[in-house]
């Protein structure tokens, strides 16, 4: 039977770089020189798995760099060797090649041997070059080994005495038997010596042995395959059929010297490789050239991305089976009511829709709950992250975790790992000081940088905290004055500050080192947060330490909207990006250069987007006074939509409109309502941008 | 049709052993460690075990020697799964009363090869 194995690839490489964080994150645990069994073995454990994977789904390569990081382990775990600290370091680089490994096949790109190669050659370094010694002399034996052309009996005489306790270990000398007769005809004699009286007589113990002849041009070597399992618990003898069995010089024990040449089974294989290498190295340059142009095209190929998949917990599959069944049960009750329905039973009815209701919302929440994993698959590439940059740097530094087990879409988390690491790196660099400064402020010498996340409501908030010297106020309004983000004049609260550092243009040189600062700023941070419909905000004193705390939604596949109508059409806005709705005045109003529109509410000037303008549809007025604008803010700006009138606030699924359609600017999705009228969601970005001015702009231009 | 027990703590191992022996026609009972595995085993008529050898929980080795000791696995094939380096895990598991082991890594044939010689 043929099985594609290419099936089981995804969940192999799923395991595998679960059993890559799980090395990780116990060689992070370990000290040089501890002898904690459980985490080694946990190490080993991961790394044996993904090399009998690798072994067995077809990658050579992943297989054989593992074995040589397993043999180390190995002796780690039996205590021969002491865990240094070196070793330590380069475990960890393995990990973090074999992640390159898999990330190449998944991709399939070709793999970069390397680094794989460069690590190798330490751990053989490593284990005193005593493994490439070994290496290599197996080889030898190999090629040196002669060709499975042992001259063919015609057949052979087999002696074979069990021990007593042969059928205790589910070995069947009559299973035995039936695979000899595979190879040609089988003639049993059964010596019943040494069977006892029937009385003392133990049915579960194996009394008898054998003599067997077999008629065959087998080699010898698959007979001794068929008494591979229990050689060691039997007598055993093999002879060529013709020559006496009583001749003891003719006789071979199954470990002593052999007449016949014995042939290790895994031989004929190598042995024509060993031949073919000769040829194989002369055509060595066309293979070079032709794995250039293989090369070339897999290139073309490498955006390929790979198929992702999730595992979910039984207990949350099973719940959604629960919720089913429930909902099964009101819809037949629906339907029996309905078949007879009498106004009499109209409260029924209503009760059932009740129920309806109960059971899609908790059905949806369940559904909901499969992509939701916990928060610990980002967190845990923290520790890592701390201990290389604290090392490089210098410093002493503590990481705490904390709710680890908060659950969030995993859409949502791919997408958070990039800015919490940047932030964390920020704490790093920047916060946390260098220990002489720590403890001549008086503080421990080691610093904290504490990593929390908990549910507030319908969002995820992730915080983190360190102890370090907090952002600078002074510093950075000065910074921002002189970069012309902030009028001369213009007076700012502590926190107004703060949040500066999130515009562009304010990190500048003095602040870029090869940590952080690698061209990426706080204002790209906020604004990837933003685009998963989040916020973060910042909380900061100066010599105490910093708190960057970050609210996400907890999907991506459902909003929160706003229902507006614009004429007959409805819109909706993600109530998150919505600051306030009201009615204006005509001398709220005022015309600017360039013909955009900006409303002055308390002191502040928004730019005003009509949608019947951008959608090129009827309103039912064109006088702002006669509706509503509704003042949405997004990557802090604002923009002022106006609307005919605002509807209902509901939960709405958000489809996308790319997949269905085409992108549409102002536009970032579409959801069926109720009634199943399809209704747009707004994209406030885009509408700040359809605005054709910006609301920082203004504030500074009239300030200024 | 008979029955086996998998156990093996790697996912996709198990997804693969379990696809091979349900499509040659056996029944499959799944655990991913040696405390499941002997839970299942108590209640389930089981004619041929399959198990890894290194797993978290209880490793393939105590779970022969734990399943050895019920009384109707006494005489129950028990197949180890393990990798060619690692020869003293043979005889630990021989000596735990294994019934024999299949060589890691090994193709879907080779592993139906072998659980049908052992099944006859």
């Amino acid at each position: 039977m043929s099985v594609d194995m290419s099936q089981f690839h995804q969940v192999f490489f799923e395991e595998s770089l679960e059993g890559l964080d799980i090395m990780e994150q116990g060689l992070l645990a370990l000290e040089p020189g501890s002898q904690d069994l459980e985490t080694i073995g946990a190490i080993f454990r991961a790394a044996h798995s993904i090399k009998g994977g690798s072994g067995t789904f077809g990658f050579g390569e992943v297989a054989e760099f593992t074995h040589i990081l397993e043999t180390l382990l190995d002796e780690i775990r039996d205590g021969q060797r002491v865990l240094t600290g070196e070793a330590i370091n380069l475990f960890l680089q393995s990990v973090d090649c074999l992640r390159s490994m898999f990330d190449s096949l998944q991709t399939e790109t070709p793999l970069d041997m390397e680094s794989a190669n460069a690590l190798h050659k330490q751990f053989e370094a490593m284990l005193h070059g005593t493994d490439a010694a070994a290496d290599t002399s197996e080889a030898v034996d190999a090629s040196g080994a002669p060709e499975n052309d042992a001259p063919a009996s015609t057949g052979w005489v087999v002696t074979f005495k069990p021990d007593l306790d042969l059928l205790r270990t589910g070995n069947e000398p009559v299973r035995m038997f039936r695979e000899l007769e595979a190879f040609g005809e089988v003639t049993a004699h059964c010596d019943l010596e040494k069977l006892p009286t029937l009385g003392t007589l133990t049915p579960e113990e194996c009394y008898l042995s054998w003599t067997l002849e077999i008629v065959t041009d087998e080699p010898v070597e698959s007979i001794k395959e068929v008494f591979e399992w229990v050689e060691d618990e039997s007598d055993l003898t093999y002879a060529p059929l013709g020559t006496k069995v009583e001749a003891e010089s003719a006789v071979e024990t199954a470990d002593g010297n052999e007449a016949v040449p014995q042939v290790d089974a895994d031989v004929p294989e190598t042995a024509p490789e060993a031949a073919a290498v000769a040829p194989a190295a002369t055509a060595a340059p066309d293979v070079a050239k032709r794995s250039e142009a293989a090369a070339a095209v897999v290139k073309a190929n490498s955006g390929k991305k790979p198929d992702t998949s999730i595992r979910v917990s039984t207990d949350k599959i099973d719940a959604l089976i629960n919720m089913v069944g429930e909902l099964v049960i009101t819809q037949s009750m629906l339907g029996t009511l309905g078949e007879n329905f009498t106004m009499a039973n109209l409260h029924k009815l209503q009760q059932g829709l009740e129920q309806l209701e109960h059971n899609t919302r908790e059905l949806q929440e369940s559904v909901m709950r499969i992509r939701m994993l916990p928060i610990s698959f980002t967190f845990n590439r923290f520790p890592r992250l701390v201990r290389d940059m604290s090392q490089a740097m210098g410093k002493s530094i503590e990481l705490l975790i904390e709710g680890e087990g908060t659950e969030l879409d995993k859409t949502v988390m791919e997408k958070i790992g990039d800015p919490l690491v940047h932030l964390v790196r920020n704490s790093l660099d920047h916060g946390i000081e260098m220990p002489e400064d720590r403890l001549a402020a008086g503080k421990p010498e080691t610093g904290q940088i504490k990593l929390n996340a908990f549910h507030q409501g319908g969002s995820i908030v992730i915080e983190i905290s360190d102890d370090g010297k907090g952002l600078d106020a002074d510093a950075i309004l000065a910074k921002a004055r002189k970069n012309g983000l902030v009028a001369p004049d213009q007076e700012l609260s502590t926190n107004q500050i703060h949040e500066l550092i999130f515009e562009a243009g304010l990190s500048t040189a003095a602040a870029v080192t090869d940590v952080s600062g690698r061209g990426v700023g706080m204002d790209v941070v906020r604004k990837n947060i933003n685009e998963l419909g989040g916020g973060i905000e910042i909380e900061s004193a100066k010599g105490v330490g910093t708190t960057m705390r970050v609210r996400l939604p907890l999907t991506l596949a459902i909003l929160d909207g706003q229902l507006v109508r614009v004429g007959t059409h409805t819109y909706i806005f993600p109530i998150i990006n919505i600051i306030e709705s009201l009615q204006v005045k005509t001398e709220q109003i005022n015309q600017i250069a360039g013909g955009s529109e900006v409303m002055r509410l308390r002191d502040e000037y928004i730019p005003v987007v009509r949608l019947y303008d951008v959608f090129q549809i009827d309103a039912d007025s064109t006088r702002l006074e006669d509706g509503l604008v509704v003042v949405l803010e997004f990557d802090n700006e604002k923009v002022a939509v106006a609307v005919d009138d605002l509807l209902s606030q509901q939960q709405v699924v958000i489809k996308s409109l790319e997949t269905n359609y085409e992108k549409v600017d102002g536009v970032s999705g579409a959801t069926i309502l109720g009634d199943g009228t399809v209704a747009m969601i707004l994209d406030i970005q885009s509408l700040i941008r359809m605005a054709g001015v910006r609301q920082s702009h203004i504030q500074k231009t009239i300030s200024l | 049709m008979a029955t086996i027990l998998a156990v093996d703590d790697s996912a996709s191992m198990r997804q693969m052993v379990t696809f091979t022996l349900k499509g040659a026609g056996f029944e499959v009972i799944e655990a991913i460690d040696g405390v499941e595995a002997l839970s299942k085993a108590q209640t389930a008529k089981v004619d041929l075990v399959l198990t890894d050898v290194n797993m978290p929980n209880m490793d393939g080795i105590t779970l022969v020697k734990e399943l050895r000791g019920l009384p109707s696995f006494k005489f129950t094939p028990m197949l180890m799964l393990t990798t060619e380096s690692a020869g003293d895990k043979k005889a630990a598991g021989k000596a735990a009363g294994a019934t024999g082991w299949i060589v890691k890594p090994f193709n879907p044939d080779q592993l139906l090869n072998t659980i049908k010689r052992v099944l006859g």
